[in-house]
Parts: C-alpha cells; structure tokens; sequence
C-alpha cells in the first residue's frame, strides 16, 4: 500500500474543502507532480542510444507503483499541439521498489510523428501522462533455468529490462541472446548488451545485421543454439519476424514455451455479434459487426471519440454506457450495467448499444 | 413580432441563407484546424491563476475579523468564483476543450463550483437552451419560467411583481438555475416521470451539501483557528463571493438574448430548419457587448455571445478573432448584429423587465416591428417528447437523470 493509498481519509476530508475539484487539482499547482488525479510524470532526461533512438527517463508522480515486472510496457501521453497523444513503449529499466525512476527506450519511426517527438523534441522537465504498466511478456518467477531470447531492433527494450533485472540480482541462468539489428549502429544498448555477455558466462550473445548478413533464417537455429527446443523462448520483434518465429514454433510443437511481444494489441476470441451502436448525445448511429470495436464505430460514424493507447491500458477512451451489452476482447467479459463506464478501445458491441457521447 | 421565418425575415434567397451557411462552416473548420499549443496554454493558465486566487482569497480570510483582510480575500474569493463559472466551468462543460484528449479538462469529467450538478445543466443549457435559442416555448431560458421577456408571452397579473422577482433571481441565481432543469411546469402538471424527478432532486441535494459546507461550515470553522472572531466574517465573505458571482452571472446572462434587438421565434421556425437557418437565428437571437480583454475574460467571453451561440464547442479563446469574420458577414448580407456598451445593453433588459410586467397595451415596443407577425404564445414548456431531436455542435449532455 502506498503513502497515497494509506493518506485517503486525508484526502477525502480535504475534497469537502476544495469540492467540487479534488486536493490534488491545488496540490499540483505547488508541483505538478503532486497530483494522483491522472498519473504523470516529468521528463528527466533525454539520452541518446543511436541516431533514431533514444531512452527517456521519467519520474513518476504521486499514485505510480515501482513493481512493474521485468518486460512490460507503459503508457505515456504527451501534449503536442496541445492534444494529448498516447503510445505504450516497454520500460527498459529494471524494477526497484525504491526507484525514483523509469525509463523507456523509443526508437523514431519515419511515420511515427509522437516517437519522433520522444527522441528529438522532448525537453527535460515536460510533464507527460502515464499509465500503470501492464503486458505478459514478463520474466517468470523464478526465471527458468534455460532461457532463449530472439529479439529484432527496438524490441530489445522490454528484454533489456529482464537481463539488466538478472544482472542486478547477480544470478544470470543460462541464457543465449540472438540479436538482429540493420547494422552495429544502429543496435541499441549494444555496448550495454556486450558487456553482460562478456561479465556472464552463462549469457551467450549472437549479433546479426541483417543489411550485410540478410535476416535470420529460423533453420539455422538448430546450429546456432542446438538445444533451442530445451528452452523457452521470449521472442521481439517486428511482425513477419514474430509470424515466422510463431510458425517455426507451431511446427514443431513447442508454442507452449514461446512468449511473444508484438506492440500491438492483438485481441483474442470471436468479438461479440455487432448490432446498432447509438451515440446518444451526437445522435449518430452505425451499425457493425462483432469485429469492430466502439472506437472504432464511432471514429466511422463521425462522432469526436476521445482515444488514448488503443489497447486497453490508458482509460482515456472511457465512455458510459447507457444501454446494451458490450463484449471486452481482451478476457470475453461483457458489461450490461447501464451507466457502466466501459473501455470503447478493446470493447464490440453485442446486439445493439446507446452510448452517453 | 416573433419570427416564424428567418428566412422571410432577412429578405435573403435560399441561395444566400445557404452561402452564409457554408461561409460559417468554413469559418469553423478554420478554427478547429488552427487549435493548438497557444490554446491548450490558455485554458490552463486561466485554470492556474482562478485557483491561486481561490487559494489566496481562502487564507486572507483567516484574517477576516479585519476588515482589509475580509475585503481582499472577499474580492479574490470572488473574482475566482466567477471565472470558475464563466470562463472556465460553462466552457468546459460546452466541450470547447475536449480536443486537447485531457481528462481533467473535459466536458464529460467537469463539475463547477455553483448549486447546479453539471449533467443537469448540460441539458438544460447545451442541448434545450442552445438547440431552441430564442424560441418561445421552447428555450427555457427566455425568462427562466419567471419573467416574462417577450411581448408575445401572455400576460398574467403576477407579472406586475417582475421588478422585484428580477431582484431575487439576481441575487439567487444559482439556486434558480439548481432548479432549472427539474421543469416545475411539468411537476405542477403531474407529468413529470417520478424516478427521474427523485434521481435529479439525489443530485440536487448531494450538491447543494458539499456546496453549503465547504462555504458555510467548514470553511468558518477552519478560520477559527487563528481566532474564533473570523469565524463569522468569514462566512459574510464567501456568502458575499457567493452573491457577486450570482448577480454578474445573472447579467451578463440576460444581456446576452434580452437587449433590444435580439429577436425571438415561434414554433415554426424549427420545422425543417436547415443547418444554414439554425446559424441564422443564432445570429438573429443573440446580443454582444463591447469592452475590453479583462471584461470579456471575466464574462466567458459571452460579450461575443453571437459567436459563441453560432460555434458553442470551439474555445473561447478564440470568439474576438472570430467576430470580425462575423460581423463582417452580417454587413456582406445586411443582417442585423447587436452589439453595445455592458451598461446601455443592461439597461434595455431591465427596461424590457419594467414594461412587460404591464399587459402590452401599456406599453410600446422597443423592437423593430414587423406587421402581422404580433401573435400571442401560449405560456409552459415543452415536453422531451415534443422536441426535435439534437444537433451536435451545442456540446454534449448525458442523459443520465432522463432516461
């Protein structure tokens, strides 16, 4: 239990004094950190990795819990153009419980005006939004005893977090990183990453660039690291990367010991069965399949939804729901409560749905 | 000399009408593309300075047995008070701000510092007053159901004691708004839908307590502990923040549709009202007045009421710039554009208030008539039932207390 959390009596007191606003809206005034209203955090320090990358280091704000496991991702809306934009990155730094701060290693993408942002334009001592940190590509505990962790570009940041996490606490089992990367440049943290392999001996660290030695093909894993299907597997990546690896898996029967990171929500089970969407208060109406999520219907109807990470972690597309069954993608959950207050982004419609916007 | 017909009205083809229409939509897609850092920075310093002030006014007033303390801290009480009305709560809870994707600073999160819970005026305001502006029977702020502000509203002997309802409706301005959007006329005639009316009244009496005891109670009680002798003043104080946010919302309100000028509608009018029309009558319903950059600041910006009323979700910000594009319009097509000094604008609406307690035989009127067009309105409102169905551009309600 935090001090904040432990303090609530405190607060709730103090909010028949500043009612209608909450304490935190005056205690921010005095530092914007001091608020729990919405989570938030200051940039620190921008430090570069490569040209195109770079770790963001942030301080969190009041409410903010140190315990994020070892690979999961946060996220973090920054104002720009005075609209608040959200993305989840994974936290490449390790978890301590008496940390002050967490950092996020981005890489710009060329479409990508927010990471291109995060790198280039972020001045130290901008505030920015946060959201807990969620996501199940974790270090298990106890980590098992033989671990294989395939990993291309910038997904070496949430695998970063788990090997800075064993080094920490000094007991590395047997792990062999395979690294691919366009070229040594362009490698982000790789002096960090060969100083582990060279300090541990039982971290075994395989570099690839691809732009001189071509992309790993998944058949020459049976002689670079000979027992692979003795380990599992944490794999990072972009996205034909993760579907050949998913396949090569698959074949061989071991898609139980893989554990994927795609930086992206991909939302399981059969949606719900679609209907009418009404917005009540735009008087707009859609109708959609099962598929289609109430952010996205309403984004097609032409109504100004309020949209934050897009997958399910930061609240910021919290609408009411009014009448009707929505269905949550991410654990088949349906919600029916009128005046439920449902997340739009990870959520379909199950015959036909009012919202209040 | 209500007007069944904007159209008819303003002399303009339906070609004209149209292109006004298109020419104001143009005028808002302009704003909306240019919103950005300078706006979001505006709306939060002016969040920044009402809460230092609110702060600096709450401590001065543990001085308050001392009268300069209880004058300054009475005065920055009060100056916070009604920018967290004006030109922050009414605002936000339009949605001007909603673009900026902030939860804190948005209109379906916002409460404001006043007796009305924010859903309930997002219904009365946003959607009844905003969609029906001006039209008699259905916008119920003509009057707020307790004066009678348009020739064409019946006369009834309890109207001779208008001068002194205006008086009461200044100085418990909150209060009549807290009711506002319970519709006594539908109580009175039974119509009203039990469940809603106890779900609202819930509302109603959870706001009203926080509200009594932070300004009240707690608040003087707090004030004891650098002398029980502030305990008293400090209560006067916030009771007197409290009246002066109340009568200088109450005016700058009436002076915003009541002014000489700003005409009202029938029931006709809304059949089949185009996009175009809808922006007409907002231009034709509604009165500015002129002043300077801190005046309009502490007003919300409603000295440019007939901006506000044509674009009520684009920040506030951004009205003066837009009033030279519109006024500029209004003279293109020779429509009318009223605007002048707080004082003289005032003094019309009180002017109104005198003359229509008197049955209109008494009295001549001080619009520009036209013949033909002087047909008496029934008096009440209407039902949810009875309405057109909602626009999406006068900011959002939830209609959580009536469904």
């Amino acid at each position: 239990m935090t001090v904040i959390d432990r303090l609530s009596w405190a607060r709730n007191a103090g909010a028949r004094l500043t009612t209608p606003l909450h304490p935190d809206d005056y205690l921010s005034l005095v530092n914007p950190l001091w608020t729990a209203r919405e989570l938030r955090g200051r940039i620190e320090k921008v430090v570069p990795e490569t040209e195109d990358a770079a770790t963001v280091v942030i301080r969190p704000g009041w409410g903010w819990r140190y315990d994020h496991k070892p690979g999961q991702y946060v996220g973090i809306g920054i104002q720009v153009e005075g609209k608040f934009h959200w993305r989840s990155y994974s936290v490449s730094s390790p978890p301590r419980r008496d940390g002050h701060t967490l950092a996020i290693t981005v890489r710009a993408m060329p479409e990508g005006f927010l990471s291109q942002h995060l790198v280039d334009g972020l001045q130290p001592g901008t505030i920015v939004r946060l959201a807990l940190p969620a996501g199940e590509f974790v270090l298990p505990e106890p980590p098992p005893a033989r671990m294989l962790m395939l990993v291309g570009g910038s997904g070496i940041t949430p695998v970063m977090s788990m090997l800075r996490t064993l080094d920490r606490r000094g007991t590395m089992p047997d792990v062999v990183v395979h690294y691919s990367s366009t070229s040594a440049e362009r490698m982000i943290f790789r002096d960090e990453v060969c100083d582990l392999a060279e300090r541990h001996d039982t971290l075994a660290l395989h570099r690839l660039h691809t732009d001189t030695d071509g992309i790993l093909d998944l058949a020459d894993l049976d002689r670079i690291v000979p027992d692979w299907r003795e380990r599992d597997t944490w794999a990072c990546g972009p996205a034909p990367m993760l579907d050949a690896v998913v396949e090569h898996w698959e074949a061989a029967g071991l898609e139980e010991s893989l554990h994927l990171e795609r930086f992206s929500l991909k939302l399981e089970g059969d949606g719900g069965e679609g209907g009418t969407l009404r917005f009540q208060n735009s008087g707009k109406e859609i109708e959609v399949d099962g598929a289609t999520t109430v952010l996205e219907a309403g984004e097609q109807a032409g109504v100004g939804m309020p949209y934050g990470c897009r997958m399910g972690i930061c609240h910021t597309c919290t609408v009411t729901l009014v009448s009707g069954t929505v269905r949550d993608l991410r654990n088949g959950e349906e919600h029916d409560d009128s005046f439920d207050r449902v997340q739009t982004c990870v959520t379909v419609p199950v015959g036909d749905c009012t919202l209040a916007i | 000399m209500a007007i069944s017909d904007v159209k008819e009205y303003t002399h303009l083809t339906e070609d004209e009408v149209d292109q006004i229409g298109r020419e104001l939509d143009a005028l808002r897609a302009e704003i909306e593309e240019s919103r950005g850092d300078a706006d979001a920075a505006y709306i939060n310093r002016i969040i920044t300075i009402q809460r230092r002030l609110a702060v600096a006014g709450r401590i001065t007033l543990f001085a308050s047995r001392w009268k300069p303390a209880w004058i300054a801290g009475t005065a920055m009480l009060g100056v916070a008070k009604i920018l967290e009305n004006m030109e922050i709560g009414h605002n936000v809870m339009h949605g001007q701000w909603d673009w900026m994707n902030d939860p804190e600073i948005h209109s379906s999160t916002w409460e404001w510092d006043t007796a009305q819970p924010a859903e309930q005026w997002k219904h009365s305001h946003n959607y009844i007053h905003h969609q029906f502006t001006n039209v008699l029977g259905h916008d119920n702020d003509i009057g707020y159901g307790i004066l009678r502000m348009a020739r064409e509203q019946k006369w009834h002997p309890a109207n001779l004691g208008q001068p002194v309802y205006n008086g009461l409706l200044a100085t418990l301005f909150q209060w009549g708004v807290a009711l506002h959007d319970l519709d006594l006329d539908a109580i009175r005639k039974r119509e009203k839908d039990p469940k809603v009316l106890a779900k609202q009244l819930g509302q109603i009496k959870r706001k009203i307590s926080r509200q009594i005891g932070k300004d009240y109670i707690f608040f003087p009680l707090l004030t004891a502990a650098t002398g029980p002798a502030n305990v008293v003043p400090t209560m006067t104080a916030n009771m007197t923040a409290n009246l002066a946010r109340n009568v200088w919302a109450y005016a700058i309100i009436f002076c915003g549709h009541f002014p000489d000028g700003a005409l009202h509608f029938t029931e006709e009018e809304l059949e089949d009202e185009t996009r175009a029309e809808w922006y007409l009558r907002q231009m034709l319903g509604s009165a500015n007045f002129e002043g300077g950059k801190v005046l309009h600041v502490m007003s919300g910006q409603l000295g440019y009421q007939i901006e506000h009323h044509l674009f009520p979700d684009l920040p506030s910000n951004r009205y003066a710039q837009m009033s030279q594009r519109v006024r500029a319009l209004t003279a293109k097509y020779d429509i009318p554009y009223t605007t002048g000094p707080l004082h003289r604008q005032y003094g019309q609406v009180l002017r109104t208030i005198m003359k229509l307690s008197l049955p209109n035989r008494f009295t001549s009127t001080d619009q520009h008539v036209q013949p033909g067009q002087d047909q008496q309105v029934a008096r009440g409102r209407r039902s949810a039932a009875e309405r057109p169905t909602r626009s999406t551009q006068t900011g959002g309600w939830s209609a959580r207390s009536q469904s």
